[in-house]
C-alpha cells in the first residue's frame, strides 16, 4: 500500500509536467506549475509520517500537550522537519501564482487572447 | 491499514481532478478542478498529522482560487481547438516513461524495500528521525522534539523549528516572497487606468 | 446607491464578516507557538479578509480604507521587522538567538521572541499579498455584455 501512494503522488506531478510542457494555452501552463506544487509538497509530508506502533495510536502532532513529558512526544509524534518546509513552500507558491497572473494579464492587455501560438504570431 | 487506504482514494481523487484540470475545454472547469484537488490535499494533511499545513493549504487555495477566477471570468470564451502537434506529445511521453521507470528502480522493483530493495523508505517510518531505542543514533528531528519545548518555550514544535532552530531558512523564505511580491508589483506598475471609463465601448484597443 | 461594487446584501454582509476575519487572522499568528498556525497562515488570512472588502465595495469606495502605498509601507515594515528582531539576538550573544527571557509554558507570554517574530511575519504577509491583489484589481479585461450594470473591478 506504500508504494501505491508513492507512484499515485509521482503521477501527479508527472500531469503537471505534461501540463506545463504541451499545452498552449497560457492559464493551463500556470495550472501546471500549480500541480507540480501540490505534488511536491505532498511527497514530502507523506515522507515524514510515522505510522501508529502496536497501541494502535495514530501517528500525532507535534505539538506537547498538557501532561506530556517531551521524550513521549519523540516516540510517538510525527516529523515536524518535512512540515517546516512544506509550510514556507506553500507560501512561496502562493507568491508564485500571484506573479504568473500579473503576467498573465498582461499578456491578455497586450495580445488579447491567451494561446501562445496567436501571440507567437502577433509578436511581430 | 484504514487510514493508508483513505490516503490512497485521496490522491487518486486529486489525480482525477488535476486530470480533469488539464483536459478540460472550459478555463472556468480547470480552475475549479485545481481547486477541489488542493482542499483534497488539505485534507491528507490533516489525516498525516500536519494541522499548519491543513490551515495554510485550506486559506492559500482559497486566494489563489480568487486570483484565478479573477483572470478567468473577464474573458470572452472562444475556446481555439488546433491540431494536436504530434512530435511534442511523442517527446512529453517519452519523458514521463523514463521518469515511471526511475521512480520505479528508486522504490525498488526488484525487490521489497524492507528487505533494502529501494532508495525510498517505507511508507510510515520517517527518514529523519529513527525512535530513540532504536540501535542506530536517533536523527535530528527527534533531537528538535525533545528539546524544543525547553529550550525555546514554545509548545508548537513546528513553529519552534520555522522560528528559533531554522531561522535563516524564514529569513531566506520572507525574501523570497518580498521579492515575488516586488515583482508583480512592477509588472502591473503602469497606467492601469487607461479604461477607466464607465462606457465599455471604448474598450477596442485590443487586438482580437 | 449601488454604483460601485456588489449589491446591498453582499456589501452588509462584508461590512459584518470582515472584522471577524480580521481578528481570526491575528489570533492565529499570535498563538502560533502554542495552537498550529503561524505567522504565514495568519497573513494570508489578513489578505483574504482585504481581498473581501476590494470585491465586495468596489475598487474606488475601498481605496479609501486600503490604499496601495499603505500597503508597500506596511510590507516593508513587517520585512524589516523581522530583521531588527534578528539583529536584537546580538543582545543575547548571537544573531537570531532568543533574548526574551521564556515565560510559563503553554502561555501566551510563553516562547521569546517567537510571537514578535510572528507578529512581523504577518504585518509582511498580509499587507504584501493585500497590495498584489490591489494591484490586480486596478485592471479591466474586456468587459463580458451579459453582466448587468458592468463590474467594477
Amino acid at each position: 500500500m506504500g508504494i501505491a501512494i508513492y507512484i499515485l503522488t509521482f503521477a501527479l506531478l508527472l500531469v503537471g509536467i505534461y501540463a506545463v510542457v504541451a499545452k498552449k494555452n497560457v492559464i493551463k501552463i500556470i495550472l501546471g506549475v500549480l500541480l507540480i506544487d501540490y505534488a511536491v509538497n505532498l511527497l514530502l509530508v507523506l515522507v515524514g509520517y510515522r505510522s501508529p506502533t502496536g497501541t494502535g495510536q495514530l501517528g500525532k502532532a507535534p505539538i506537547l500537550a498538557e501532561g506530556e513529558s517531551a521524550a513521549e512526544l519523540a516516540r510517538t509524534a510525527v516529523d515536524p522537519l518535512p512540515q517546516a518546509m512544506v509550510l514556507t513552500s506553500i507560501v512561496i507558491g502562493l507568491g508564485l501564482t500571484a506573479l504568473m497572473v500579473a503576467m498573465a494579464v498582461r499578456l491578455y492587455e497586450k495580445y488579447g487572447t491567451f494561446d501562445m501560438d496567436r501571440i507567437r504570431r502577433l509578436r511581430g | 491499514m484504514g487510514i493508508e487506504l483513505f490516503i490512497v482514494v485521496l490522491i487518486a481523487f486529486m489525480l482525477l481532478a488535476a486530470l480533469v484540470a488539464v483536459e478540460a475545454r472550459d478555463l472556468l472547469s480547470s480552475v475549479i478542478a485545481v481547486g477541489a484537488a488542493g482542499f483534497a490535499l488539505s485534507v491528507i494533511d490533516l489525516l498525516v498529522g500536519a494541522p499548519d499545513l491543513a490551515i495554510t493549504q485550506v486559506v492559500v487555495e482559497v486566494v489563489a482560487l480568487v486570483l484565478l477566477i479573477r483572470v478567468v471570468l473577464t474573458r470572452d470564451d472562444t475556446s481555439v481547438t488546433s491540431a494536436r502537434d504530434v512530435l511534442r506529445t511523442g517527446a512529453v511521453l517519452l519523458g514521463a516513461g523514463v521518469l515511471l521507470a526511475a521512480v520505479f528502480f528508486a522504490i525498488g522493483g526488484r525487490g521489497i524495500p524492507q528487505q533494502g530493495g529501494g532508495t525510498l523508505p517505507p511508507f510510515g517510518q520517517p527518514v529523519l528521525s529513527h525512535a530513540p531505542d532504536a540501535a542506530v543514533p536517533p536523527g535530528v528531528a527527534a533531537d528538535y522534539l525533545e528539546r524544543g519545548a525547553d529550550q525555546t518555550g514554545a509548545v508548537n514544535t513546528v513553529t519552534a523549528v520555522l522560528l528559533d532552530f531554522r531561522a535563516y531558512d524564514t529569513l531566506g523564505e520572507a525574501t523570497v516572497i518580498f521579492v515575488s511580491i516586488l515583482g508583480a508589483y512592477a509588472i502591473l506598475r503602469r497606467i492601469g487606468r487607461r479604461r477607466d471609463a464607465s462606457t465599455p465601448d471604448q474598450e477596442e484597443g485590443t487586438p482580437s | 446607491m449601488n454604483q460601485s461594487g456588489m449589491t446591498l446584501i453582499v456589501k452588509n454582509t462584508a461590512r459584518l464578516v470582515s472584522g471577524f476575519i480580521t481578528v481570526f487572522g491575528i489570533y492565529i499568528a499570535l498563538t502560533g507557538h502554542l495552537t498550529p498556525g503561524g505567522g504565514f497562515a495568519g497573513g494570508v488570512i489578513l489578505a483574504a479578509a482585504a481581498a473581501l472588502v476590494v470585491l465586495s465595495f468596489g475598487r474606488e469606495s475601498s481605496s479609501k480604507l486600503i490604499t496601495g502605498p499603505a500597503c508597500h509601507v506596511a510590507d516593508a515594515a513587517g520585512a524589516l521587522g523581522f530583521l531588527v528582531v534578528a539583529l536584537l539576538g546580538y543582545l543575547a550573544g548571537d544573531f537570531f538567538i532568543n533574548f526574551v527571557p521564556l515565560g510559563q509554558r503553554h502561555h501566551l507570554a510563553s516562547g521569546g521572541a517567537i510571537p514578535l517574530s510572528n507578529l512581523a511575519i504577518l504585518i509582511k504577509v498580509g499587507a504584501g499579498l493585500a497590495g498584489a491583489f490591489l494591484a490586480l484589481s486596478a485592471f479591466r479585461l474586456a468587459p463580458r455584455p451579459d453582466l448587468t450594470g458592468g463590474e467594477e473591478l
